[in-house]
């Protein structure tokens, strides 16, 4: 994974705010952040591997709130045609759980010694740089104890993206069941509630 | 030692347990709970040694308590197939029997009990033919095989020379097995050399020929290892009615009755303890010959002077005279003196020969069955007590070990007996005079508990008896497991082997008996065969045969 093949059209904005566990990222385009779960990446050199926990749009300006514009318009659509001015306005940030690290050429699932830095580039990731990611799933009790708002939601969305990656996805999603139920052996209903969430 | 793969009989790992309560292994997901059955052999690799043992509980497990309150949702295939070995998963219970030690040295003794656990995660396997022949013992010149352990092809021995060091007992109720696996012994017994066999056979159905309950004829003792087994018959007619020449008949004087012989007979002759007892009375009085004197005594005042002379009760001495009178019915049985079936037997015994006496009708007698056993076996220990004596401690001078083999043991060792008869005797000595029992029953708790205590290695198929299963049990380690094990056999056999001649107790299949393929196992030759042999081994002896 040494050759990130950084290409523009996969880089998604830049970090604004981090720390060791999360980081924040602010999207070039609006309304163009990863799905919650996705596995992105950061750092050129000693790349840091998140998964998306919060997308938000909002104001740029935290003093000056949206205000409703649509009452005469056919459309959603149309509101953003005639006010143009508002994708400057409102941007998209998203949030991304640290979940792992490249030290030495080697992926490693856990927390990076030093946060990224502020205005690092992040990339979304290839298909096969999440298959080989989640070739373990050594990281996922980082997402099941992330201090977030539905940490189950967070790791099943990152299963079932990741699944697709490998080669028998239903297979995948099995093996990572299992891997959530030796985690949450005793909270049978916090396991069936992520199962189901996983199941096919 | 061989290698010990992992692969496919790989069933866990521990997770949990102690020597006393057994170890608590987690079964991989793999490995279907239902094909775990209890009984199965195991084996632990531990970092600095193997363990050896057995399957004693199967359980369902989950790693939530309240797995029973909020079941999963496993009516989504999904969900189930993550669920069940993880959150809810199949464990055993293995208890651990025995060390394996990789060191060749440590295993000059044979497997040595396990004195403590293997460490967490150790991984458990089925055990393979070679980690229980390496318990038992591979079949050999010493080792016989008597069955199978349940579920496995090995071949699961006992070994002989071992075995015989103690009188041993062959039980289960009616039906289970007991003459077919006494059959099997005998046969053991004979071909390892390690002993002779002189064998009561009550139903005749050890020596010559004996049949299935399906009516199928099976091969006697005499009819596998012709050269090597006599049988002697009490009863030539119904010897020879079944094809049989008898190699002697046997017949006994009325002057080698002692009174000994009629106190264990009190039960089956319902004699008084006062009857009874006026048979030393009347030995005392009368000399060698008393019974033949007493029993030709005329009745009327002479007989009531006998008794006065005795100081006995006349009606007592009379019921005495009656009762003995059925001898007269024993046609094995006469006035004469000089009759030598003991020497006969001791003859035989002698040549390496092992004998088997058949009963004939008399066999359906159980005073007549008490009667020549204990009297035959009473002179032919006397015999070998004198002989091991004269050989004072020089092992090549001792006579060769003797087993013999009596049914219905409860009759000559139950715990009013016990202590007066040969018996008795022999179990208790253990084998001082290279004199051992192997006792058949159907009934052990008639046995004396000191008697059933000594017996060195029990053979016992199913027991349904409460009493006979304690009788079987006590005062052995573990018997709590064990007698759920015994309640639990299959009614036909199956047998629970444990004592002596094992390194730890085993249910086994008994090896089948009765079909060609099974005599041929025994090494019996059909006569065609024999006869090639014969000629070959002639050939060899004198060069090819002229013309
Ligand atoms: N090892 C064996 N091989 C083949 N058949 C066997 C074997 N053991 C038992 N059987 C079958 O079970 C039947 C009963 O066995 P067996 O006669 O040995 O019982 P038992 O315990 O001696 O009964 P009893 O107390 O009535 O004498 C046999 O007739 C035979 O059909
Ligand atoms: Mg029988």
């Amino acid at each position: 994974m040494n050759n990130h093949g950084s290409k523009r059209d996969s880089r998604l904005g830049e970090i604004v705010e981090a720390s060791t566990g999360e980081f924040s990222v602010q999207c070039y385009e609006l309304y163009k952040a990863p799905p919650l779960g996705a596995l992105v990446r950061c750092n050129e050199d000693g790349p840091v591997y998140g998964v998306v926990s919060d997308v938000i749009t909002s104001s740029l300006d935290p003093a000056r709130h949206p205000i409703a514009r649509g009452r005469d318009e056919d459309s959603e659509e149309a509101v953003y045609l005639s006010n143009p001015q508002l994708s400057r306005l409102l941007h998209t940030e998203f949030r991304a759980l640290v979940v792992g690290h490249e030290s030495d050429g080697r992926v490693l699932r856990y927390l990076a010694p030093r946060p990224p830095r502020i205005h690092s580039f992040v990339y979304s990731c290839s298909g096969d740089e999440v298959r080989t990611f989640s070739s373990s799933l050594d990281f996922v009790p980082i997402l099941l104890s992330a201090p977030v708002r539905s940490p189950d939601d967070v790791a099943t969305s990152f299963i079932r993206q990741a699944s697709v990656h490998h080669p028998e996805p239903e297979r995948f999603l099995v093996d990572a069941g299992r891997v959530l139920a030796g985690l949450l052996g005793r909270d049978m209903q916090r396991l069936n509630g992520l199962l189901k969430r996983l199941s096919p | 030692m061989n290698e010990h793969p992992q692969g496919d009989d790989r069933l866990g790992m521990v997770v949990a347990g102690s020597l006393t309560e057994g170890l608590k292994v987690r079964l991989d997901r793999e490995v279907s709970i239902e094909n775990i059955k209890v009984g199965r052999y195991v084996t632990v690799q531990g970092k600095l040694m193997r363990f050896f043992g057995v399957v004693s509980d199967v359980s369902l497990e989950a790693s939530d308590p309240s797995l029973g309150a909020s079941p999963p949702d496993v009516s989504d295939p999904f969900i189930a197939e993550v669920i069940s070995g993880t959150a809810a998963y199949g464990a055993m219970s293995v208890e651990p029997m025995l060390a394996l030690s990789s060191d060749p040295l440590a295993m000059i003794d044979g497997p040595q009990p396990a004195k403590t656990v293997p460490p967490h995660f150790s991984p458990v396997s089925l055990a393979t033919e070679s980690d229980v022949q390496l318990v038992f013992g591979e079949e050999d010149d010493r080792h016989f095989w008597i069955g199978n352990p349940l579920d496995m092809e090995t071949r699961l021995c006992l070994d002989i020379p071992e075995l015989v060091m103690r009188s041993n007992g062959v039980f289960g109720k009616s039906g289970t097995g007991k003459t077919f696996l006494t059959r099997l012994l005998l046969a053991g017994i004979l071909q390892s050399g390690a002993a002779s066999n002189l064998v009561f056979d009550m139903e005749s159905e050890y020596g010559w020929k004996g049949y299935s309950e399906d009516s199928r004829e099976v091969k006697g003792l005499k009819q596998l290892y012709s050269s090597k087994v006599a049988v002697f018959s009490l009863d030539e007619a119904s010897s020879k009615r079944r094809g049989l020449t008898p190699d002697y008949v046997v017949r006994i004087g009325f002057d080698e009755i002692e009174p000994e012989d009629i106190q264990l007979l009190r039960e089956s002759l319902n004699l008084s303890e006062v009857a009874a007892d006026a048979a030393y009375s009347l030995h005392r009085h009368l000399g060698k010959g008393w019974l033949g004197q007493f029993l030709a005594y005329p009745t009327g005042e002479t007989f009531g002077e006998l008794a006065t002379a005795l100081g006995v009760n006349e009606r007592a001495l009379s019921a005495l005279k009656n009762r003995l009178s059925r001898f007269h019915r024993f046609g094995f049985m006469d006035a004469k003196s000089g009759h030598d079936s003991v020497g006969q037997i001791l003859q035989y015994l002698d040549r390496g020969m092992h004998v088997v006496l058949e009963f004939g009708r008399y066999g359906s007698d159980l005073a007549a069955y008490i009667l020549v056993a204990n009297l035959l076996t009473r002179r032919i220990y006397e015999k070998y007590a004198q002989m091991t004596e004269a050989a004072m401690g020089d092992q090549s001078q001792q006579p060769r070990p003797l087993v013999i083999t009596i049914e219905e043991a409860h009759k000559f060792l139950n715990s009013r007996v016990a202590s007066q008869t040969i018996f008795g005797t022999i179990a208790r000595e253990m084998r001082k005079y290279n004199v051992t029992l192997l006792v058949v029953d159907q009934r052990p708790s008639g046995i004396d508990d000191e008697v059933m205590s000594q017996l060195g290695t029990k053979i016992t198929c199913l027991l349904d008896n409460e009493k006979d299963l304690d009788a079987v049990l006590t005062g052995v380690s573990g018997s709590r497991k064990l007698r759920s094990v015994l309640a639990r056999l299959e009614s036909k056999r199956q047998a629970l082997v444990f004592g002596h001649a094992l390194p730890m107790p085993v249910v086994i299949e008994t090896r089948e008996y009765g079909s060609p393929e099974s005599y041929r196992e025994l090494g019996f030759k059909e006569a065609a065969e024999l006869k090639a042999q014969v000629e070959r081994e002639t050939e060899e002896l004198f060069g090819p045969r002229e013309g």
